[in-house]
Formats: structure tokens, C-alpha cells, sequence
């Protein structure tokens, strides 16, 4: 399989404040990644950068998507070319209801006119998936919700919005572990029909990873990624803490 | 899709016809253009000196000292044509009006938003209404829908009985300017416990520069009955400014329903100077929904006096302020004066462009009114940071047994929703769109659909250009 998304030397800043030291990282197509690190170890430095947040400012290095050098394209463009992030902290927009919402963000990705019976039709199948009320369909966007209600949200319209790389920031936190294994289940149910699909999933927890397989899971610590191995690593860390990580390094030094 | 920050929409009813017209007044107001205009219209003694003795309250009255008081005092009284009768004859079709007038109502959608889904319509151009109709079955059911002029002719016991008993000259000055001169407008009455079910329509036009309209508004729903009323406003773009003032009172009897919807969309060199209100007798419950988009300066405040037990009064006041040359200074008044009365005052209002957008409110719980329930919210968004946006709330509760929520928030369009929506593939343009859509929903939603779908290609109109 073919490089999806290559990351080299990235430095980033937010308020004048460098967050990331000159991070390198490979995904190919079809590949999941796992990132796991304590807080404010720069896991949503990270994520909001590869999606174009203004408030990040690249210093120095490279994203390069699909062949394209992407560090000024902006947060649609990026979109355009096939990005999603689910985001931690899905803010609410009065007024803008989930289904005008949806519509209008298959319309401009897709460029489809698919009617408006068939995309209804669609919605409710992923709804069901995700056990979602329909009567979320008309209300306004993340308003309201629950937490659990907000990430489930955000996966409905991954699976809606099809993307071929999706980045899921903290998908599991807030959830109960029934909710949980929906969204995992959603998750594998979206990875199956789209094999090529990459995922790059921000966790703090290890359990989600009992549901979802990855291929590498890497570490972040201070900006940067500390340790990289299979799922192996988030069981060692589970068992072990980011002490551990943190104190080898220490010792490498 | 080429944006440039500067540029303003380009007002779409902002065109003109030439006049050609039966009577119009010299410039200025004098005791002889009041008397001229009561006797062509062949009006009772109680009506010419109810005018004279308005002309008098005018005169006497100073300027308002408190709203935009700079723009008011711009306002040159002497240079206003006070009355302008464009045609000898009201039509009862639209053939009968002249083709010039009946050209205008085609371009702003009129006779056909009557064939499609109104009850009602009445067409107001420069001073006299000059189309009028309502649909036969309500006309049998004794549903009086006239021009006001019309009414006072038919109706006189009616009219006396009700006119200037909830805003009486002495109010404020432009109340008594207005009833001075006051001509057209609309009379409705609607028979105990009959339902209209669909709106009746109002539509305002002024055609000359320099015009002054002061329509009069006079709807009494009797017990029982409930009925929508729906107006809308453009005027021709010119250099110099027109005035429009008009009055408006409703009157809803025991458990009767008014709404009361406006879609003011005026010119920029239109002073909209309104004074609304209306009462709500026990059981009865009042809707004001006010959207002002266009106008100079608009100063309304739609008011509810709740006079019955239990009646229940609304008012939804949206507003946009777009360009250093345009303040809307809109809010609303709610007055308890009866046990568990309820009331809900939204206030939303957006400038940009150097706009200035004001909410000034008053909400009043007189001394026994208990069980009294009243929100109030008011919600500004900024677009850019040359606009302004100011809250003027204020509250009198003599009642300690009341339940009062209010709410004032201001905000800007939030970097973390454009990069939400647009995370999702939308452009900045379409994102801060539906935002500003978004906000405004609460208003939008209450409307019928087709006035839904043109106030929000309205705010897209507006809004293109806008980003960049």
C-alpha cells in the first residue's frame, strides 16, 4: 500500500508557543493509527493542525496528503481532499440543524445531488448503526446533546461524509461502555466497507483498543512522539503509565 | 467567487416609476395641508379635530432626547411632502390599478404571494391604499379587512370607539405627527370566535423622494377569534430621505389571538419611526414578530399592555445593521398589569459593515400582579470589528411574586464554528452563512414558508460580498 499522509519535521505553534518539535510520521492507505499521551502532551496540537485550525502556526517542516504539500491549504480544502476529524469537543451551532447540515457538506464534497428522499434514507440507516433517534435529524447541531451524543454524532457523519482519512480525537472519552462499543463498532463497520480508509485515533484509554485493532501505536510526549510499536505498546503503557515512558527516556538521554 | 469586504449588496427594490399623480401636498406641514387632507377625504368633525388637535401636540412636543439622537435631528420636517394621492380610484382587481403601480407590485412578488397562500391584501402606495382584497368566504363570515380611511367611512362606530385609545397623540412626537396626518393603513376586524386561518397582507411602498407615510393600523379581534396580519416595506433608493411613521394598535379581546408579523425592508434614506402596541385581554395572547433589515434609522419598540388574566404576550425582534449608515435601534415593551400573565421577549440583531444595532427594552410588573412569568433574551452577533452593538434593557417589577429570566449575550462569529463547519468542507463564505442563518432561526422558523425562503435569500444577499 501506497504512503497516504507524510509528516516531516513539524514544528508547530499556538499563541507563540511552540507545542510541537519537529514530528515525523507515515501513514499508508488502509492503515490505523493509534496516538495515546497524556494531557497537554500536543495530541490536539496535532489533530487540529493536520485539519488546518487557524490559530496553529507551522514553523518548519512538512504535511504532504495524497502527493500534495498541504500547509496552506485551508481547513475545506483539506476536507476536499478526503480529511475528517472528529472532533473531542464538538462545539453546538444554533439554529443549523444536523440534516441541512450534513446535506450541504455531502453537496459540497461530493458534488452529488443525491434527493432528498434518498439522503434521508441514507441518514436513518447510519442512525440506526449508531442507535441515534431520528429526531436528532432536525435538531440543531450539537446542541443540547450529551457528550455521548456529541461523539456519536461526530461518527455519523464520518460515515455520512466518507472520507479516506479520518482522524478521531478522543472518540471514547465521556462514554459509558455501552456507547463505546457502538462508536467502535460504527468505526469497524466504516473501516470494513472502506478498506483504503486510514484512521488516526487519539486515546487516552487503552480499552477502546478492545474493540478496534490497530497497526501502530505511537506515544506523544512533549510535543513529540516518544515511542512508536504495535498494539503491544498500548498494553505496556496501560499496565506500566507514561512514568515509564517518560523515565526511559530519561536514561536514553 | 470573487469577494470583496467593501462592497454592499445592491438594494434590489431600490428602483422608482415617475409620478403621475392626482394631489400631492406642498413641502412642509401647516394647519392647511392637516385640513386639506381631512377634507378631501370627507371626514367627520371628531377626525379633523382629532388631527388639529395632534398638529398642535406635534408642535408642541420637542425631539425625542434619547435613541440616535444625531440622525433624528437630521430630519428636516419642512421639506416633506405630507400627503400624496397617486390615484383617484381604489381597485378591487389588479387591472384596475394604473399599469405603472400594478408594474411595481409585479417586481415586488405581490399579486402573486396573493394568489398563492393570502387571505388578504392590501397594497399602499405613497399615501392611499390603491389595491385592495379579501377573500369572499372571511367577507361572509363578517370579517371587516379595509384600508383605514375605508374603515372610518363604513365604520365610524367601530372606529371611534377603538382609534387612538391605545396610542393617543400626546404619546410621543412622532405619534402625534402621524395623527395629524395620518392616511391609509389598514382596519381589520374579526368577528367573536372566528378563526383566519391564513395571514392577511399589508404591503407598503413609497415611490417619491422626500415622501412622508403615515399609515394607521387599527386590528380589534373580538373573543374568541385569532388572525394574522402580515406587512411588508421597500421604498426607492434616493439621496435625500423620506419619513416613515406609522401607528399600529391591536386590540385582542378575551382569549383572541393576534399576530402581528413585519418584514420592514426600506431604503437607506427611510427614517422608520413606528410606535406599536397593542393590548391583550384576559386569555388573550399577542405576537409581535418585527424583523427590520432595511431603513436609515429604525426606532420601534412593539409594545404589549397585558390588561386580562392569564393573557400572553410575544415579541421576537430581529435585526440586521449593515454599513456605517444604517442603526437599528429595535427592542420591545411588555407590560404585566394582571395576575399570571406570561410574556417572551427575543431580541436578535446583527450588525456588520460598520453597523450599529440597538436593543432597547422595557419589561414592567406592576404592583399585584402576581404569578407573573417573563424571558427575556437578547442575542447580538458582530461580523467585523467596526460595528456596534449596545443593549439598553430595562426592567420595573413592583411584584415580588414573579418569575423573571433574562439573558444578554454578544458575540462574534466564533474561529472554533467557521473551523468546525468548515472542517466538514464548507467554504468560509457558505460557513459564516449558515451561522448567521443559524442565529436568526428562531425567527425565521415562525414565519410561512415563502416569507421564510425570502428572508433568508434577504440575509444571503446581504451577507455576499461580505467575506472575505
Amino acid at each position: 500500500m501506497s504512503e497516504l499522509l507524510t509528516i516531516k519535521d513539524l514544528h508547530v505553534e499556538i499563541d507563540k508557543k511552540e507545542i510541537l518539535h519537529g514530528l515525523n510520521l507515515s501513514i499508508k492507505e488502509g492503515e490505523i493509527h493509534v496516538v495515546m499521551g497524556r494531557n497537554g502532551s500536543g495530541k490536539s496540537t496535532f489533530t487540529n493542525t493536520l485539519m488546518g485550525h487557524p490559530a496553529y502556526k507551522i514553523l518548519k517542516g512538512q504535511i504532504n496528503f495524497k502527493g500534495v504539500d498541504i500547509n496552506n491549504l485551508k481547513s475545506n480544502e483539506r476536507a476536499k481532499l478526503g480529511m475528517f476529524l472528529g472532533f473531542q469537543y464538538p462545539i453546538s451551532i444554533p439554529g443549523v440543524t444536523v440534516v441541512n447540515f450534513i446535506r450541504q457538506a455531502i453537496k459540497v464534497l461530493k458534488g452529488d445531488n443525491i434527493s432528498p428522499k434518498d439522503f434521508r434514507k441514507r441518514l436513518y440507516e447510519k442512525m440506526d448503526l449508531l442507535e441515534i433517534d431520528y429526531s436528532f435529524a432536525t435538531r440543531y447541531i450539537n446542541e443540547g446533546f450529551s457528550g455521548g451524543e456529541k461523539k456519536r454524532m461526530e461518527i455519523l457523519q464520518m460515515s455520512m461524509l466518507e472520507p479516506c482519512f479520518v482522524i478521531l480525537d478522543e472518540p471514547d472519552s465521556g462514554l459509558d461502555i455501552d456507547s463505546l462499543k457502538l462508536v467502535a463498532e460504527s468505526i469497524n463497520n466504516f473501516k470494513k466497507q472502506f478498506p483504503k480508509t486510514s484512521i488516526l485515533l487519539v486515546t487516552h484509554y487503552q480499552r477502546i483498543l478492545d474493540y478496534i485493532k490497530p497497526d501502530k501505536v505511537h506515544v506523544f510526549l512533549d510535543g513529540n512522539i516518544a515511542d512508536s510499536g504495535g498494539p503491544e505498546l498500548a498494553l505496556e503503557l496501560e499496565k506500566r503509565g507514561y512514568d515509564w515512558l517518560e523515565k526511559a527516556q530519561v536514561s536514553v538521554l | 467567487m470573487t469577494l470583496d469586504l467593501n462592497q454592499d449588496q445592491e438594494y434590489k427594490y431600490g428602483f422608482h416609476d415617475t409620478e403621475n399623480y392626482t394631489f400631492k401636498s406642498g413641502r412642509g406641514l401647516t394647519k392647511d395641508v392637516v385640513l386639506n387632507i381631512s377634507k378631501m377625504k370627507k371626514e367627520p368633525d371628531w377626525m379633523t379635530e382629532f388631527r388639529l388637535r395632534s398638529l398642535d401636540i406635534f408642535n408642541q412636543k420637542p425631539m425625542p432626547k434619547w435613541g440616535d439622537t444625531k440622525l433624528l435631528n437630521e430630519i428636516d420636517f419642512e421639506n416633506i411632502f405630507y400627503y400624496v394621492k397617486p390615484t383617484e380610484k381604489q381597485g378591487k382587481t389588479w387591472e384596475e390599478v394604473p399599469k405603472d403601480i400594478k408594474n411595481t407590485f409585479d417586481r415586488l412578488g405581490i399579486p402573486e404571494a396573493e394568489r398563492k397562500f393570502l387571505a388578504g391584501v392590501s397594497a399602499q402606495y405613497e399615501s392611499e391604499v390603491i389595491y385592495h382584497s379579501l377573500r369572499e368566504d372571511l367577507e361572509k363570515l363578517g370579517v371587516l379587512f379595509f384600508d383605514m380611511d375605508t374603515g372610518l367611512r363604513e365604520y365610524p362606530e367601530i372606529v371611534k370607539k377603538y382609534f387612538a385609545t391605545i396610542i393617543p397623540p400626546e404619546d410621543n412626537k412622532f405619534a402625534a405627527l402621524n395623527s395629524a396626518v395620518w392616511s391609509g393603513g389598514s382596519f381589520i376586524y374579526v368577528p367573536p370566535n372566528t378563526q383566519v386561518e391564513m395571514p392577511l397582507q399589508a404591503y407598503f411602498r413609497i415611490n417619491t423622494e422626500n415622501m412622508g407615510q403615515f399609515e394607521r393600523t387599527l386590528i380589534i379581534a373580538d373573543e374568541g377569534s385569532s388572525v394574522h396580519y402580515i406587512e411588508g416595506c421597500t421604498a426607492p433608493t434616493y439621496s435625500s430621505d423620506s419619513l416613515h411613521s406609522a401607528v399600529v394598535e391591536l386590540i385582542a379581546l378575551k382569549n383572541a389571538k393576534i399576530r402581528y408579523t413585519t418584514i420592514q425592508n426600506w431604503s437607506k434614506n427611510v427614517f422608520n419611526l413606528v410606535t406599536k402596541r397593542a393590548v391583550a385581554h384576559e386569555g388573550a395572547v399577542v405576537e409581535w414578530l418585527d424583523g427590520n433589515m432595511g431603513s436609515k434609522l429604525t426606532m420601534k419598540y412593539p409594545s404589549i399592555y397585558l390588561i386580562g388574566e392569564r393573557a400572553h404576550g410575544e415579541v421576537v425582534s430581529v435585526a440586521l445593521a449593515s454599513g456605517s449608515d444604517q442603526h437599528q435601534d429595535a427592542g420591545a415593551k411588555i407590560i404585566h398589569a394582571a395576575p399570571n400573565t406570561t410574556s417572551v421577549i427575543t431580541s436578535k440583531s446583527i450588525s456588520r459593515n460598520g453597523g450599529r444595532a440597538s436593543y432597547r427594552g422595557l419589561l414592567k410588573v406592576h404592583k399585584g400582579a402576581t404569578g407573573v412569568k417573563s424571558t427575556v433574551k437578547c442575542d447580538a452577533l458582530m461580523l467585523d470589528a467596526n460595528s456596534r452593538s449596545d443593549t439598553y434593557p430595562t426592567m420595573e417589577i413592583y411584584e415580588n411574586d414573579v418569575k423573571i429570566e433574562h439573558e444578554a449575550t454578544v458575540s462574534k462569529i466564533e474561529d472554533e464554528k467557521l473551523f468546525y463547519l468548515m472542517s466538514r468542507g464548507l467554504g468560509e463564505d457558505q460557513a459564516k452563512l449558515m451561522i448567521v442563518n443559524g442565529f436568526m432561526e428562531p425567527f425565521v422558523k415562525e414565519l410561512p414558508m415563502e416569507y421564510a425562503v425570502e428572508l433568508n435569500r434577504l440575509i444571503e444577499l446581504e451577507m455576499e460580498g461580505s467575506v472575505g
